[in-house]
């Protein structure tokens, strides 16, 4: 069966829910990787990201020996993000000189804590499946939050994008502006926290960096502004998981791992045409330059 | 010759050195034609104020003042304490003891007043941003997301001084250091600034744009107060009222003021073509203008 006639087939709901996630989601890559790509945080959005994992593992291990019983994977995912948020936040804010130091500690434990956790979990428990996530699993209550999501951080991102802006750009003149960039900072590692959580459901733990970053990186190479990089953004996202379910479908493979092949597949393109264009450009002056004064 | 504080009006001067501190003050610099200046009401007061990072004393009882409209120059050398006192006077740190009046109010609640040109121009040459938008900057409000007419009339003026008009739709990535220079000078002046404080404005800049940027400087004094922080100890531009040195010490640099006069033997192309030489020599009691019957 065509992916085109899986996507319309009453039994394949969960290809539709897939499209749809990837849909939702674009918006998220789009809008809030275009702020972590020029705030230059992909490594701080790393470290929470992987974090996660340490909530995910602990969730499972309190559920599945009944001392929590409630107590779901995505609960602990977002209270570790969060406090993870929290933590590199305040260093990076107060000890910048300690804070790769402390981005890499959160990496690391929170990966191994969740890993031992899992490990001491009762039944089977793949870590794997979180690391890279699986596309096709997504339910109609993953979809509702995730549209829930992208209302809240479009409206921020317009609510406050002159200031995103500026901070972004210069943040000591945003202060001297009278711009809080402290708290600036605070919430967009916090929503971004709380994103990484929902789109690690989607591409996985691993891969969420890639996609906050790599159409963000390409279309900051034909946007003029921040705002043309979150719409550019969003479309590449759009293109990329839209091309690499299809392809995932066609080929039966992994559609999160697809997407970011794909993804990055443009943004190196992107970048070597880009430099090839700037190579020329400049060999062209300095022969004009050189034309003039002969 | 060393004058100290209060010498001046204590008579323990000797008729030469009178004299010739006479003629110092009516010949150099711009004194006479900015009297009236010199007795307006102050822009800027640091009094007594200290400044540590953690217990490493950086500013020890930094006292001076600064008139409205005045033209200051803060000269001191690389690591004297020149940033400190800029992130003081700007809010960004606050003062261990002391206090900093600013146009009467505390530093922070008039800071909406002051326009800050960074002596880094660089920025991240990814950023997506063109020159109109960088401008537009100066009109940020904490919290507010509009930019109105009176804000893009704002800009308009501020492209124009800054003579940068015809490179707005232009990003800001694909500028010269020196147009970079000019595009912050017209973010700080966007804001319709009442105080212009310029980080080392001529770092990195070619002759002609330090000219056309200390022309902009130029028209704005008499209008506008303006505080230049540089690392050349030796001339500051001829536009300079007053030239505050950034002195060194065991628990702290403080602030020594200075008289300066014209420097016929500095280097042609300096501060767009005139400079005026810092007296080291002669300091000058910091309440010296605000006295009645002082030459000025």
């Amino acid at each position: 069966m065509s992916f085109f006639e899986a996507v319309f087939d009453p039994s394949f709901a969960f290809l539709r829910n897939a499209l749809a996630a990837g849909f939702l989601s674009s918006i998220l890559f789009g809008v809030l990787g275009a702020v972590v790509t020029v705030k230059r945080i992909a490594s701080l959005a790393g470290a929470i990201s992987h974090a996660v994992l340490g909530g995910i593992g602990m969730s499972l291990f309190l559920a599945a020996t009944g001392r929590v019983p409630w107590l779901t994977p995505m609960i602990g995912a977002v209270v570790f993000a969060l406090l993870a948020a929290l933590v590199i936040g305040a260093v990076s804010l107060r000890a910048k000189q300690r804070e790769d130091t402390v981005i890499n500690a959160i990496w690391a434990i929170g990966m191994s804590a969740g890993v031992l956790f899992m490990a001491k979990t009762p039944g089977y428990t793949d870590p794997t499946s979180y690391l890279f996530g699986n596309i096709l699993l997504l339910s109609n209550r993953d979809l509702l939050l995730l549209a829930v999501l992208d209302i809240l951080v479009v409206f921020l991102a317009w609510r406050f994008y002159p200031q995103i802006n500026a901070s972004s750009f210069d943040e000591e003149f945003a202060r001297v502006r009278g711009v809080r960039t402290g708290a600036v900072f605070l919430a967009l590692l916090a929503v971004t926290a709380v994103s990484v959580v929902l789109l690690q459901t989607f591409v996985g733990i691993v891969m969420v960096i890639a996609m906050l970053t790599l159409p963000s990186g390409t279309a900051g190479y034909v946007s003029k502004s921040v705002a043309g990089m979150m719409v550019f953004g969003t479309v590449f996202s759009l293109l990329f998981t839209g091309t690499g379910i299809a392809l995932s479908w066609t080929l039966d493979v992994p559609a999160g791992a697809l997407v970011v092949v794909l993804a990055g597949a443009v943004f190196l393109f992107s970048a070597a045409a880009r430099m090839l264009s700037t190579r020329i450009r400049k060999r062209k002056s300095a022969s004009a330059a050189g034309g003039g004064r002969a | 010759m060393r004058i100290v504080k209060g010498s001046l009006k204590q008579g323990f001067i000797d008729p030469v050195t009178e004299a010739l501190l006479q003629r110092l003050f009516l010949a150099g610099g711009n004194a006479v034609a900015d009297t009236q200046a010199r007795h307006g009401p102050v822009a800027v007061r640091f009094d007594s104020v200290d400044f540590s990072y953690e217990r490493i004393p950086v500013l020890s009882n930094v006292s001076f003042h600064i008139h409205q409209n005045e033209f200051a120059a803060l000269v001191g050398s690389n690591g004297s304490g020149k940033t400190t006192l800029l992130k003081l006077l700007l809010g960004l740190e606050k003062p261990v003891a002391g206090r900093i009046v600013l146009f009467e109010d505390a530093a922070g609640k008039g800071r909406e007043r002051i326009g800050y040109v960074p002596q880094n121009a660089g920025f991240d040459p990814t950023f997506p941003v063109t020159v109109r938008s960088v401008v537009r900057m100066g009109r940020l409000r904490p919290s507010s997301r509009f930019f109105g007419k009176e804000d893009a009339e704002a800009v308009n003026e501020a492209m124009e001084k800054a003579d940068i008009a015809d490179l707005a739709e232009r990003p800001y990535s694909a500028l010269s250091g020196g147009q970079r220079r000019r595009v912050l000078v017209a973010r700080a002046l966007a804001s319709r600034p009442s105080l212009l404080v310029l980080d080392e404005p001529a770092a990195n800049m070619d002759s002609e744009s330090e000219k056309r940027l200390f022309d902009t400087l130029g028209q704005l004094k008499g209008s506008t107060t303006i505080l230049i922080v540089t690392h050349d100890t030796a001339f500051v531009s001829s536009l300079t009222d007053v030239a505050f040195c950034v002195a060194g010490g065991v628990s702290g640099c403080s602030i020594v003021r200075h008289r300066t006069e014209p420097a016929a033997d500095a280097p042609h192309d300096l501060y767009g073509g005139s400079a005026s030489r810092v007296r080291h020599d002669i300091d000058v009691p910091d309440s010296w203008c605000c006295e009645e019957g002082n030459p000025l």
